[in-house]
C-alpha cells in the first residue's frame, strides 16, 4: 500500500507535458477563430448561418441541447451514486463535476450565440414573461451553473488546503492561491460538519434541478405544435438521452485523464467495468424512450407524422438516423454486454462514439422537424428547403466544444482530479503517516 | 433637472398635438409646475383640455404653443391595447382566387419587404392526389389563442383586444421561438440588415421609428416580421393593402362585433357569409382560433391551371430590376 506522500505526489496537479501544451494552444486557437466568426455574425447578422425562415434553428440549438445533456453527468455520478452508496465513484466524482460545470457554462453561452439580438440580452430579465419556456431556461441555467460550481467547490476545500501545504516551498505563489481558495480550511470538527452538511444538501438539490433542466430543454420543443416535437414523451426522452451523453462523455474524459496523469492505480479496470455497466443501463433506457418516440407513432401516424417518420426511416435523413441509432446506441449496448467491451480502451472508443452519436442525435431531433411544417414550403429559394450548417456555424460550434474542453483541461490541470483527502481516508492513510 | 424639463416638454407637446391628452395626467401636472420657473408670462386666460382620465383640465394660454415638429412619440400603451370594441377579421374566398398575386405585390410594396420570403403568400394547394387543387392566400391568422405569443420570452409579440397579433421590433431578441411555435409558417426573419433604401426614412432623412402598427417601416435586423393586418390602414379608415389590391375580390376585411366584412366592392354580413358559403378556419383542430376565415373553393369561375402562369415555387418577393 502506498503511503500518504506517494499519494500526494500522484494526485497533486502537475505541469502540462508537451502534448498538453500543444493541446491547450490548439484549443485556444480554435476558440479565437470561433470568436472572430461570432463577431462577424454579429456584424453581418445571422445571414452568415445557413438557417432560414423554415430551418429557423440549427446546430447552435442542437449543440446547446448537447451541452445541457452532458451536464447531466454530475447529478448521476455524484448524487445518484452517492444516494445509492456506490463507493466506487470516489475517483470519478471530481471529473464528473468538472464536466458538468464546463457543459452547463457552455450551454449558457451557446444559447446566447443563437440569439440574433445579443445586445438585448437584458430584456430576458427586464421583460421576462413566466409563461415562456425560454424564461424557464433563463432561470434554470444560471441556477444549475451555481449549484454545479458549489458541487465542485465544497468537496475541494480540504484538497485545496492540502495543496497549499504541498506547494509551500516549491511554488509559494501557487500555494498562496490554493490557500485563498481553501477558505482557511483546517479540517476541524466544526468545519467538517458544515462541509458535510453543505455537500449533502447540494448533492440532493442537484438531482431535481438537473431533471428540471433536461425537462425544460425538452419543453422548448414539445410546447410547440411541430410534428416530431409535440410529444409528452420528450422530457423523459431528453433525461434518458442526457444520461447516455453524460456517462459517455465521462468515460472518454476519464480515459484521457487517467492516461496523461498516469492514474492507472487509482482508476482501475474495475471502475471502467462499473462505468460500462452504467452506460449500458443508460443506453437501454434511452432505447426504450426512442422506441416510444419513433416506433409507436409509426402505428397511427397522422399525415404530417407519416412524412416526418418516412424522412427519418427511409428518406433524406435516414443515413444519419440509422447511424445514430445503430452505431450510437444499439451497438454500444451489445459491446458493453461483454466483459472485454468494458476494458479501458474499448470503453474509450465506445464512449467517443456514443458522445459523437449523441451530438448528431440532437441534430436529428431539431432539423428534420423544422423542414416539415404544416403548410407546404413555397415561395422561398430552393436552398431554404434544406439545411446544412454554414462555415460560420461550424467554426463557432467547434469553438464552443473547444471551449468546454479547455475549461475541462484547465480544471484538470490545476485541481486534483481525484479527491486527495477522501482517497486517503478510504485507504486509511492518515496524515500522521508523513511524520514517519 | 434638465432631463426633467425635457420630459416635461415632450409630454406637453404630445398633450397639445392630439387635442386630447396622451401623456399621463400627473406628467402634465409636472409639466405645468415646472413652467412656473420659465420666463413665460401668464396671460390669465385659461384653455380647457381633456386629460386621459376624461377630466377637463385648465392651463394658461401662454403655455399653449404650436407643435415644433410633427414627429409623434409612440404611445406604446395604446399600441399594445388596440382599438377598443373592435375585433378585426378577414374572410378569404378561395373560389375567387386565381393566383393573380396583386395582393402579394401590394403587401411587399407597402411593407417594404426586401427579403426572400413574403408575409402574404398564395399557396398552391392540393391535399391529396384525388382532391382538387386550389390557390390559397395565407396571411398571419391573428389567432385568438396565438402560440407565438405564448412562447415569446420578452412580450415582443403580443395580442391586442381588437384581435391583432403584432410584433414590437424594438423588443424582439431574435430567438425565433415564435416562428417555431407558429403552425401556419406566417413569420419571417430579418437574417441580415434589410435593404429598404430611402423609403423608410422620414423627412429629415432619419429612419422612422419602427412601429408594431406598420410592420416593415422599417424592418429591423435580427427580429421577426409578419403580416400585421395593416393597422396603419385601419387608422386611416382604409382597407389592408391586400384587400384593396385584389382584382377578384377574394379578401374581405371587417369587424366581427359589427358582423360586417367588405372587399371594397360589396359589404356583407359576416355570419351570413360564413353560413351561406360554409366558412372554415385553417387547422381548427389545433385550437389556435384564427381571425382569418376561408370560404371553400366551390363553383370556381376560372380554371385552376390559369393561375399556374404566375406561380413561382421559389420566389415570393420580386427583385427590383
Amino acid at each position: 500500500m502506498k503511503n500518504y506522500n506517494t499519494l500526494l505526489d500522484d494526485l497533486a496537479p502537475k505541469k502540462f507535458n508537451r502534448l498538453g501544451v500543444i493541446w491547450t494552444i490548439a484549443l485556444v486557437v480554435i476558440i479565437i477563430f470561433g470568436i472572430i466568426a461570432y463577431i462577424d455574425q454579429v456584424i453581418k447578422g445571422q445571414e452568415v448561418t445557413n438557417m432560414r425562415d423554415y430551418a429557423l434553428w440549427g446546430i447552435y440549438i442542437s449543440n446547446f441541447v448537447f451541452f445541457v445533456a452532458t451536464s447531466f453527468v454530475g447529478s448521476i455520478i455524484v448524487a445518484v451514486l452517492r444516494l445509492t452508496k456506490n463507493e466506487w465513484r470516489t475517483p470519478l466524482v471530481r471529473i464528473a463535476e468538472i464536466i458538468t460545470l464546463a457543459s452547463i457554462v457552455m450551454a449558457g453561452i451557446t444559447i446566447m450565440i443563437d440569439m440574433a439580438r445579443p445586445d438585448r440580452l437584458l430584456y430576458l430579465f427586464i421583460y421576462a414573461r413566466l409563461q415562456s419556456p425560454i424564461t424557464w431556461d433563463v432561470i434554470i441555467i444560471p441556477t444549475t451553473i451555481a449549484i454545479s460550481f458549489l458541487l465542485l467547490y465544497f468537496p475541494l476545500l480540504p484538497d485545496l488546503a492540502i495543496l497549499k501545504k504541498y506547494f509551500k516551498k516549491e511554488k509559494p505563489r501557487l500555494s498562496k492561491i490554493y490557500g485563498m481558495l481553501s477558505l482557511n480550511w483546517v479540517g476541524n470538527k466544526a468545519q467538517k460538519a458544515i462541509q458535510t452538511k453543505s455537500i449533502k444538501i447540494i448533492a440532493l438539490m442537484i438531482i431535481p434541478i438537473s431533471i428540471m433542466l433536461q425537462t425544460i430543454d425538452a419543453l422548448l420543443f414539445s410546447t410547440t405544435y411541430r410534428t416530431g416535437w409535440n410529444s409528452t414523451n420528450m422530457p423523459a426522452y431528453f433525461i434518458s438521452g442526457a444520461f447516455v451523453a453524460g456517462v459517455a462523455a465521462l468515460i472518454a474524459v476519464v480515459y484521457v485523464v487517467r492516461r496523461t496523469k498516469k492514474l492507472e492505480s487509482y482508476i482501475t479496470d474495475f471502475h471502467f467495468d462499473k462505468l460500462g455497466k452504467l452506460l449500458a443501463l443508460a443506453c437501454l433506457i434511452y432505447l426504450y424512450f426512442n422506441m416510444n418516440e419513433y416506433l409507436i407513432p409509426a402505428f397511427t401516424p397522422s399525415k404530417e407524422e407519416d412524412i416526418h417518420l418516412r424522412t427519418l426511416f427511409t428518406g433524406s435523413y435516414s443515413y444519419l438516423f440509422w447511424l445514430v441509432t445503430i452505431v450510437g446506441l444499439i451497438l454500444p449496448i451489445i459491446l458493453l454486454l461483454f466483459k472485454k467491451g468494458r476494458k479501458p480502451l474499448p470503453m474509450f472508443i465506445i464512449g467517443m462514439v456514443v458522445v459523437i452519436g449523441s451530438w448528431w442525435k440532437r441534430y436529428i431531433i431539431i432539423t428534420p422537424t423544422l423542414l416539415h411544417p404544416f403548410l407546404p414550403i413555397q415561395g422561398v429559394p430552393e436552398s431554404w428547403h434544406h439545411y446544412f450548417p454554414s462555415m460560420h456555424e461550424w467554426i463557432i460550434t467547434v469553438a464552443t466544444l473547444a471551449a468546454a474542453l479547455l475549461i475541462i483541461t484547465l480544471l484538470v490541470r490545476y485541481l486534483p482530479v481525484i479527491p486527495i483527502q477522501r482517497t486517503a481516508e478510504e485507504k486509511e492513510l492518515l496524515e500522521t503517516d508523513i511524520k514517519h | 433637472m434638465k432631463e426633467q424639463d425635457n420630459n416635461a416638454k415632450n409630454s406637453r407637446r404630445s398633450f397639445l398635438k392630439k387635442g386630447i391628452a396622451l401623456g399621463a395626467f400627473s406628467a402634465t401636472a409636472l409639466a405645468v409646475a415646472s413652467f412656473q420657473k420659465d420666463d413665460v408670462e401668464e396671460t390669465g386666460e385659461k384653455v380647457k383640455l381633456l386629460s386621459p382620465e376624461g377630466e377637463i383640465v385648465e392651463i394658461d394660454k401662454a403655455y399653449v404653443k404650436p407643435a415644433q415638429d410633427l414627429h409623434m412619440p409612440i404611445d406604446s400603451k395604446k399600441i399594445r391595447e388596440g382599438i377598443p370594441n373592435r375585433k378585426f377579421v378577414m374572410v378569404i374566398d378561395l373560389a375567387r382566387c386565381k393566383n393573380a398575386l396583386n395582393c402579394v405585390s401590394a403587401c411587399n410594396k407597402h411593407h417594404h419587404i426586401t427579403g426572400k420570403n413574403a408575409w402574404l403568400k398564395v399557396y398552391k394547394m392540393q391535399e391529396t392526389k384525388d382532391t382538387a387543387p386550389y390557390w390559397m392566400p395565407s396571411t398571419c391568422q391573428h389567432c385568438d389563442q396565438p402560440a407565438c405569443v405564448t412562447v415569446c420570452p420578452v412580450d415582443a409579440t403580443f395580442k391586442r383586444r381588437d384581435g391583432l397579433v403584432l410584433i414590437d421590433n424594438d423588443r424582439c431578441i431574435g430567438c425565433r421561438f415564435c416562428m417555431a411555435a407558429c403552425p401556419y409558417s406566417a413569420r419571417v426573419f430579418n437574417w441580415e440588415e434589410p435593404d429598404q433604401g430611402d423609403i423608410t426614412m422620414n423627412m429629415e432623412g432619419l429612419p422612422h421609428n419602427s412601429s408594431p402598427e406598420h410592420a416593415g417601416m422599417p424592418s429591423v435586423k435580427g427580429t421577426v416580421d409578419k403580416c400585421d393586418f395593416c393597422p396603419h390602414q385601419i387608422d386611416k379608415g382604409e382597407l389592408p393593402h391586400c384587400v384593396s389590391a385584389c382584382p377578384n375580390g377574394v379578401f374581405y376585411f371587417g369587424d366581427k362585433y359589427e358582423d360586417t366584412v367588405t372587399n371594397g366592392d360589396e359589404t356583407l354580413r359576416l355570419s351570413k357569409l360564413l353560413e351561406d358559403k360554409a366558412g372554415y378556419r385553417l387547422m381548427e383542430g389545433l385550437n389556435t382560433q384564427p381571425s382569418v376565415f376561408y370560404l371553400p373553393p366551390k363553383n370556381r369561375s376560372d380554371d385552376f391551371k390559369d393561375g399556374l402562369d404566375k406561380y413561382k415555387e421559389f420566389e415570393s418577393v420580386e427583385k427590383p430590376e
